[in-house]
């Protein structure tokens, strides 16, 4: 999950992006853990994700027999059941917040189901403290990202960056955030339907699309 | 990964979402094609759009009347007409490729899928980062950017020159042939992959060497490199060590990840081996 590490972005710009992950560890506490990562994915759907995964698809996918009056009608809806229910193995599961409200409530209840297994929170780092501190509990570890260095100058400008880096296994690519910019700017999709294509890139269902919504709309009057 | 000719209608949907750029319009035969040295085997193309069935024939008339016309195109940017990707059968070496690319894929090595590290995610049970000490995550051709594992070698051959601790439980790791060296298998030197992780310890004391020598390492490769590192908290959950460090040497850091402490054994054979071992402890 240093997939959702090097997010491009600064502190303010986290204030909707709050991961709660879970993660067993093997021969350590990953007895019965499949039904427990399901119970952390109820508790998490309570609360009303951006977005949530399994580790192999997250709540928003593509389809593999799309009917073609999709181009008209496409569906945006999100399938948590489908996400709880296709945990097969012990693995990573992650829930994307868009609120500190939202992340703080669900890292309340998982406290209290008590399920034994490592959680951790992505976010800004005081997003995180903050978090904890609410809680009454303490950090055990922090990993902290001192983002790209690129000294071939590499990388794109930062609004493709702030959009393409939420998939940090980099499926959602440069030329489709930029393409998905491009197209809000011209008016040729929504900023709903744009943030809505680059999180079904994401395997991992830890894209933001509430986060990718904002910068979409915030592109459409400034370009960076 | 391979687009089958008989099927592809040359949409070039496909292009914008590799995350390689590695696809392209061939003018010769008008199909998508891909770049067969550059594709990393991440299957975005083939998982990540959604597909359609529709009959090629048909698809490319509308597209060429269409064309004549001068109708602008509008369709969904995600969609394979046509659902002409075809995923292969890998052998090594290329397979890794496919291993390190497509987050998917669990690395044999570690039992973990994506780039097959725990790093400090379950630290509060592994104590893999212990007090006083740091752990890094040096990642090499993310976002977007791609590495072959010869740069990763020039970077594992410099941190070995450091005497540093690679970690055991890490896919780059367990590629090496020398692991005081830095050395890696030489027949995958020259494949191409999304992105991988090394992984090192040392004493906190020595993270400003450390994050020089892979700065200045990282001027000599053709990628891009994005750097964690991790340490534990106190007994009250602050950490001002390795933060003020890195503010003293010019790092900043917004965004963390932070293990939150809930983890601990449940399963009985270790607890139970736990007991044990606190046991004979105590007696010795």
């Amino acid at each position: 999950m240093t997939n959702t590490l090097h997010r491009y972005g600064n502190s303010p710009s986290f204030r909707d992006d709050y991961i709660l992950f879970a993660l067993p560890c093997k021969g350590k506490n990953d007895d019965g853990a499949i039904d427990k990562l399901k119970t952390f994915l109820r508790i998490c759907a309570r609360h009303r994700p951006a977005n949530m995964g399994n580790g192999n698809f997250g709540s928003y996918q593509p389809s593999r027999a799309l009917n073609p009056t999709a181009h008209w009608n496409r569906d945006f809806s999100q399938d948590y059941e489908a996400v709880i229910g296709g945990i097969e193995k012990v693995g990573t599961v992650a829930a994307v917040f868009d609120s500190k409200d939202k992340a703080e409530a669900a890292l309340r209840e998982v406290i209290q189901a008590d399920l034994g297994f490592s959680v951790n929170m992505s976010t800004s780092v005081e997003g995180a403290k903050d978090c904890c501190q609410s809680n009454g509990i303490h950090r055990h570890s922090v990993e902290y990202s001192l983002g790209f260095y690129d000294p071939h100058d590499h990388l794109p400008n930062s609004q493709v960056l702030e959009l393409s880096t939420m998939c940090g296994h980099g499926m959602v690519s440069f030329n489709l955030a930029k393409k998905m910019l491009d197209m809000v700017r011209e008016g040729r999709r929504s900023p709903e339907a744009a943030a809505f294509t680059l999180a079904r890139f994401c395997p991992c269902g830890v894209y933001n699309p509430s986060r990718a919504l904002r910068l979409l709309e915030q592109s459409r009057t400034v370009q960076r | 990964m391979q687009i089958d000719p008989n099927k592809c209608v040359a949409c070039g949907n496909c292009i914008p979402v590799c995350p390689m750029g590695a696809i392209y319009i061939d003018p010769r035969i008008n199909r998508a094609t891909i770049n067969y040295d550059e594709c990393v085997e991440c299957s975005t193309c083939f998982r990540g759009m959604s597909q359609e069935h529709l009959n090629p024939v048909m698809v490319r008339t509308v597209r060429k009347l269409a064309k004549f016309f001068r109708f602008r195109f509008e369709p969904e940017p995600d969609v394979c007409p046509t659902a002409s990707f075809v995923m292969e059968e890998l052998e090594w070496p290329r397979i890794a490729r496919r291993v390190f690319s497509d987050p998917l894929v669990e690395h044999k090595s570690t039992g973990i899928h994506g780039r097959g590290t725990e790093e400090v995610k379950t630290n509060d049970v592994n104590a893999r980062v212990g007090v006083g000490e740091a752990g890094y995550v040096i990642e090499f051709g993310r976002p977007g950017v791609g590495v072959r594992f010869r740069e990763i070698q020039e970077m594992t051959r410099s941190l070995a020159r450091l005497n540093i601790t690679f970690e055991a439980k890490n896919p780059i790791t367990h590629l090496m042939t020398d692991r005081a060296s830095g050395d890696l298998k030489p027949d995958i030197v020259n494949e191409k992959i999304l992105s991988a992780i090394v992984e090192i310890k040392t004493p906190l004391h020595r993270v400003p060497e450390v994050l020089e020598a892979v700065t200045q390492t990282a001027k000599r490769l053709d990628t891009v490199i994005a750097i964690g590192v991790s340490t534990r908290c106190d007994e009250s959950g602050e950490e001002t060590v390795l933060s003020r460090l890195l503010e003293e040497h010019g790092y900043t850091y917004y965004r963390a990840k932070t293990n939150l402490g809930l983890g601990r054994v449940t399963n009985i054979q270790k607890k139970q081996e736990a007991a044990r071992d606190e046991h004979l402890a105590s007696v010795r």
